[in-house]
């Protein structure tokens, strides 16, 4: 018998209740950073071409409003009012790590359950976004720089029970 | 072990329960304009605290929540009050294991001094935390989850205040991916609890434990490595009996490391950002025992590992420590604050079980008592299977507790595979390992690390 029953339902009795999928392994040469968060679908994708520079890529979530541009902020050639290369690499890779439906429901894209990262790219090309300011640029670009940043931080010997409430999962929630 | 004991119900366990999730109930709504139900519900937190220390500023709390007129210092009692019912909790918990393994529990020691961390810092956590009391669950956005970044980036490069600063990047990641808060389907209502106040109450001056205040000698015997990660940050905790060189009662023990990392460095990668800074998960990963000397340890029995004080030690298979030593180990006392059930992972050894498997669930029935077996806590890179265990004899593993049911967590198995015995260990591949399917996943997370080194090499101003 479980001790324990009030209003609340399972998951929200859960201590351990698993809130995030883990992200999943995949190579990071091409795509070294992608985010879902600010609203946007969001990354660092690196130049064929140019290994100091990088090119910096977003797409909105709901109105698929995209950008492209350097780190420099110069505009991406390709991304003239279509989604360049860079976008389709960045979607992919997003699929990768965080697995299509998670992607599709957070960009709110409409396509089938399981659906491939390309078909994903395709549901939102067909609207003809809007191509967007790189506005954004400099925020994804410090996202960036802050998510290397974590490599550098020291580590610690001293407990951290915290972490207790933090097990690995092998469950997609 | 007397499993028996552990579906026996506990006296006053479920009327606890209920008033923390009054409390939740109340934090998914919201605590800035709250209903007659969430105050109801809140009333009820409150009442469960009669006659405790607490009682007046958790009924002073509620009834200035209950008028929309609260303050961080209202919150900080609401957190308080939660924290301290699932502190009762914990010890009827940990009373009830302590008679299941008849094993000794240690007297509770003086808490030690806190660390210094800046008051202006503790200050900002504290009031993001409670903007996100005053919003609820349900009123979760973007801009509200994303106050916490400057608190953690501020945060994280002093190891000081890291147990604050990881709880809270853990946390708001796993906030910023239920945004809005109003579309999600069941708000984990427990857990988010949990992690508000924890961290609301470690913002409190002194809160986040300080210098380990004692130091031990002796022979080291790991039982296992439990792993714990979140996308940004991760931690090895090494359980192990200590036999003291002066002869006195062996005691358990955990050394711990962690550090933040990437979320893109996964699986074995973990173990390579930890191995180098704790050599005792490569001896546990071996089957070695550790000497150490003058290590510093805290009350609770964390060694805070110091490589200098440590040096390698003669074979010792953790299901012979298990056997032989457990029995009589001493279990240390729990820092006043760190009694959470969450935070049981109590070292047991069980055999001549049988074992059940029914899809992905597996459990073992001990002297007629079913326990289910908690195989998403055993790391991704290691070589401990789903079969291993369905197969095993024996197990040693850490009990634990989540929302009303005890269960056990593998760290290692006895089991017989092509007719051979053998023990599979979850940390086996802890300090690196020459199994075709873990050297693959080394190199993949070398690779990671690599890319993004070299990105970061480029990229960052120094």
């Amino acid at each position: 018998m479980v001790q324990g029953d009030g209003a609340l339902s399972d998951r929200e009795k859960f201590s351990m209740a698993r809130v995030l999928s883990p992200a999943r392994p995949r190579k990071l040469a091409k795509v070294p950073f992608v985010e879902l968060a600010d609203g946007r679908l969001q990354g660092v994708v690196s130049s064929g071409s140019d290994i100091g520079r990088v090119y910096v890529s977003s797409v909105a979530a709901g109105s698929f409003v995209f950008a492209c541009s350097t780190n420099n902020n110069r505009p991406c050639g390709g991304a003239r009012g279509m989604f360049c290369n860079h976008i389709l690499t960045m979607i992919n890779e997003a699929v990768l790590q965080y697995g299509a439906t998670r992607v599709a429901r957070y960009l709110r894209v409409e396509t089938d359950p399981e659906p491939t990262g390309q078909a994903i790219a395709s549901a939102m090309s067909a609207t003809a976004p809007a191509q967007g300011d790189s506005g954004a640029a400099a925020t994804v670009f410090s996202q960036f720089l802050r998510h290397l940043a974590y490599l550098e931080l020291p580590p610690t010997t001293a407990p951290l029970p915290e972490m207790q409430w933090f097990p690995p999962t092998r469950t997609v929630v | 072990m007397r499993a028996d004991l552990l579906a026996e119900p506990i006296a006053g366990l479920d009327e606890a329960l209920a008033a923390v999730d009054g409390g939740d109930q109340a934090l998914t709504a919201g605590l800035l304009r709250p209903q007659p139900a969430q105050v109801a519900a809140l009333t009820g937190l409150a009442d469960a605290l009669a006659g405790s220390p607490l009682a007046g500023r958790v009924a002073e709390a509620v009834d200035k929540i209950a008028a929309g007129a609260a303050g961080e210092d209202h919150f900080l009692a609401v957190a308080a009050a939660r924290t301290a019912l699932l502190g009762s909790v914990h010890d009827a918990l940990s009373a009830r294991v302590d008679e299941a393994t008849g094993r000794p529990h240690a007297e509770p020691a003086a808490p030690e001094p806190g660390a210094e961390v800046s008051p202006n810092l503790l200050a900002a956590a504290r009031s993001w935390l409670a903007d996100l009391a005053r919003a609820g669950w349900r009123g979760l956005d973007h801009d509200l989850v994303s106050g916490s970044a400057p608190v953690i980036s501020a945060m994280l490069p002093d190891p000081a205040p890291r147990r604050l600063a990881a709880l809270l990047d853990g946390f708001a990641a796993e906030l910023a991916a239920s945004c809005p808060g109003a579309g999600i389907d069941q708000v984990p209502a427990r857990r988010w609890g949990d992690l508000w106040s924890r961290a609301l109450v470690l913002t409190l001056p002194g809160a986040l434990g300080g210098a380990p205040g004692g130091t031990a000698t002796g022979r080291l015997l790991p039982l296992g490595v439990d792993l714990h990660e979140h996308g940004t940050a991760a931690q090895a905790q090494v359980h192990a009996v200590l036999e003291p060189a002066d002869g006195s009662t062996p005691r358990l023990v955990r050394a711990s490391v962690s550090v933040p990392k990437p979320d893109t460095v996964l699986g074995a990668g973990l173990w390579q950002l930890l191995r180098p800074h704790l050599s005792l998960l490569a001896a546990a990963g071996d089957g070695r025992s550790m000497d150490v000397e003058a290590m510093p340890v805290t009350a609770e029995g964390d060694l805070v590992w110091d490589e200098e004080r440590a040096r390698p030690g003669a074979p010792a298979d953790p299901f012979v420590t298990a056997r032989v030593v457990l029995p009589t180990a001493a279990t240390p006392p729990v820092a006043p604050l760190d009694r959470h059930p969450a935070r049981l992972a109590v070292p047991v050894f069980l055999e001549g079980y049988t074992t059940d498997k029914d899809g992905d669930a597996i459990g073992v029935t001990v002297a007629g008592h079913r326990l289910p077996v908690d195989l998403d806590r055993v790391p991704v890179a290691s070589p401990l299977t789903p079969a291993a265990v369905a197969s095993s004899g024996a197990c040693l593993g850490l009990l634990r507790w989540d929302a009303g049911t005890f269960s056990v967590q593998p760290l290692a198995v006895e089991t017989v595979v092509k007719k051979k015995a053998v023990a599979v260990h979850a940390g086996a591949w802890a300090g690196g390992t020459t199994d075709k399917n873990g050297v693959k996943a080394e190199k993949a997370a070398t690779d990671a690390v690599t890319v993004l080194r070299e990105r970061a090499g480029r990229l960052l101003r120094k």
